[in-house]
């Protein structure tokens, strides 16, 4: 579904990101992890046609990206940002129903609504449909303006969503409860690209990691493969246990003690 | 799917209105508003030195329709000849100059924007004072040419002329266009400013009363004539800009977001700079600079609308033309004979109303 080749992208001589291809395929939850300034979030823009590769193609649905034009796009991919700022006092049902225009013309469907409602209900907003959406705290405006992106893609056949750190100032049930419901979309044939810091959530929710190093990938392939203690040590420059999930079939790391204090 | 049961939220069970979305309109507004509108035109050809009653409008409209019947010719020849074109310019302007301020704010996200923050309306006024005053030979062929109507043309060309400039050196400046092309406006603003001083100084006492007219405003030259002048473009714009209503709002999302979801930005700006200069161009040139419309009007409606510009762009421009024509019909009644000039008249009311939304916004977002 979504093909990266060889992309590469540098501005001002710098080289932000070098020869990074992954593949990731309908039904799969495909985690980018990364130190900061890994290019994590350059690579997700390059994905989302923000900014144009440097070198490399992005194709989508067996499509070169350049090929689509902006409302074909809008149908079926869905980028959910970091910076979530709106400037008018908007109600947080019109922020919702924004996700569907591309669907409509002037005015909104009898479906268009309901879409909007259920978006709502699943982020567990639908109560504060009337309400302001600036008036909200930073975790609540983060679950709205999720059930505004799930709301614009909530019909494709084919989805692709984007997420570049949803979890930022959620708390821990929701935290779980966005990536949940993010797997749940990938169950209905859709396709999820989602920038973590939390390598334990990577590793308990994604089908395939891609962790990057200074702008290459430094390893690819399941959680297994990629969640070991020395890629962390290599990536993160951090030393850490890895144990087993007691339920469910993925390592979690838990940080060694004293590694940065003098008396270790 | 046993982690699926953990973490639902419990707050889904809890029953709420239905369609609570879709109530969130208030459905009175837009026709308060016509009703507002209407009433406001029939109270203002009414109002003057010769007091015209409803009933005798009704009639004197009636007879210039074709109908027999018995009307005051004097009454008639007012109505028609000044009462009416006067009315006309005032509804065309105030809906021009507040929807194209609805869509700057939108545009520029922004609610402190207004047409002439990016420098529409000092562009306008500098270009007719510069030719005011400089009575340059150009200009002077140009009246041959066009007779009155040359102030006006010069006055939309000096309007087109600073909002390409105010664009382009924001293109220069390349990537978030939308911040430098107000700063840009500000500084161009700033230079207009002290060039229509330098104008000043040099002009003569007759020269002196007319480019107060630019600098203040004013709807008393208004005319049939004016009013077809400055018609096809007040409609284009306020047939073009509503149906960016959908962008706009995107646009309150960021401009990133807004192309995610199918917005394209470069043409959406062109159109918003284009129909606002268009409207605010020609207004500045019939009538002057007139301040604050294009900035309060749309704080007003989206008090009573909502943030949706949808509704926010119609509503200003129906809000706009109601505002306009009721502070021309008190600054030509105020202290008649003479007349207050109208710019005065909109920034002496406009500005504490400006300031009380201020404060209250204020206050809403602490609380």
């Amino acid at each position: 579904m979504l093909e990266v080749r060889n992309i590469s992208y540098q501005i001002r001589g710098q080289k932000l990101l070098n020869n990074v291809s992954f593949q990731a395929k309908p039904g799969e939850l495909l985690a980018i992890v990364g130190a900061n300034g890994a290019g994590k979030s350059t690579l997700l823009k390059l994905c989302t046609r923000e900014i144009k590769p440097s070198g490399g193609t992005v194709n989508l649905l067996g499509k070169n990206l350049e090929g689509y034009a902006e409302k074909e796009l809008a149908l079926f991919r869905a980028v959910m940002p970091q910076q979530n700022a709106v400037v008018f006092p908007f109600l947080v049902s019109e922020l919702v129903l924004m996700g569907r225009y591309p669907h409509f013309d002037f005015y909104p469907s009898e479906h268009d609504y309901q879409v909007a409602e259920l978006a709502l209900k699943k982020v567990g907003m639908w109560e504060f449909a009337s309400r302001v959406f600036n008036t909200l705290s930073g975790g609540e405006q983060q679950r709205v303006q999720l059930a505004r992106v799930l709301a614009q893609i909530w019909d494709a056949s084919e989805g692709i969503l984007f997420l570049d750190e949803p979890i930022t100032g959620l708390d821990l049930l929701h935290q779980h409860q966005l990536l949940e419901i993010a797997r749940e979309f990938t169950q209905k044939g859709f396709c999820v690209v989602v920038i973590l810091h939390d390598l334990n959530l990577a590793a308990q929710y994604a089908d395939q990691i891609v962790m990057l190093r200074a702008g290459h990938i430094e390893a690819i392939g399941t959680p297994q493969e990629v969640i070991t203690v020395d890629t962390i040590q290599r990536v993160f420059n951090l030393a850490v246990w890895l144990v087993s999930h007691p339920e469910l079939d993925c390592p979690m790391i838990v940080p060694q003690q004293h590694q940065f204090s003098e008396h270790n | 799917m046993d982690t699926l049961a953990v973490v639902r939220n419990p707050s889904l069970k809890t029953v709420s209105s239905p369609s609570s979305i879709k109530r969130s309109v208030n459905p009175w507004l837009m026709p308060a508003l016509l009703a507002g509108l209407v009433a406001t035109v029939v109270f203002s050809i009414g109002i003057g030195a010769v007091r015209v009653s409803s009933y005798e409008i009704g009639l004197i409209i009636a007879r210039s329709f074709g109908y027999t019947v018995a009307v005051d010719p004097t009454k008639e020849a007012i109505l028609l000849a000044i009462r009416l074109p006067r009315v006309c310019l005032a509804v065309l302007i105030g809906a021009g100059l507040a929807i194209s301020g609805a869509a700057i704010q939108g545009l520029f996200r922004n609610p402190l924007a207004d047409p002439g923050l990016i420098g529409i309306s000092s562009g306008a006024s500098l270009a007719a004072v510069t030719m005011i005053v400089l009575e340059v030979s150009f200009f002077q062929k140009l009246s041959g040419m066009l007779g009155l109507y040359a102030l006006s043309v010069v006055a939309f060309s000096g309007a087109c002329v600073t909002a390409f400039l105010v664009y382009r050196i924001a293109r220069i400046a390349g990537k978030d266009i939308i911040t430098t092309m107000l700063l840009t406006g500000i500084a161009i603003n700033a230079l207009s400013g002290a060039l229509t001083g330098i104008m000043t100084y040099l002009a003569t006492d007759e020269q002196l009363r007319n480019i107060t007219f630019w600098s203040l405003g004013s709807l008393g030259g208004a005319s049939w004539t004016s009013v077809l002048a400055i018609l096809p473009f007040t409609i284009i714009a306020l047939v073009g800009i509503p149906r960016l209503g959908k962008s706009l709002n995107l646009l309150a999302l960021g401009e990133s977001q807004a192309s995610m979801l199918g917005v394209n930005l470069k043409l959406v700006k062109r159109q918003v700079i284009l129909f606002s200069t268009l409207a605010v161009g020609t207004s500045v040139a019939v009538a002057g600079i007139i301040g604050f419309v294009g900035l309060v009007v749309p704080h007003l409606i989206r008090m009573g609308a909502g943030s949706d510009h949808r509704r926010v762009l119609t509503g200003s421009a129906l809000g706009g033309a109601i505002i306009l024509t009721l502070a021309d019909s008190l600054s030509r009644t105020l202290v008649a004979p003479a007349e207050l000039p109208i710019g005065i008249l909109t920034a002496l009311v406009g500005t504490p109303v400006f300031l009380w939304i201020l404060v209250r916004e204020r206050r809403r977002t602490l609380a």
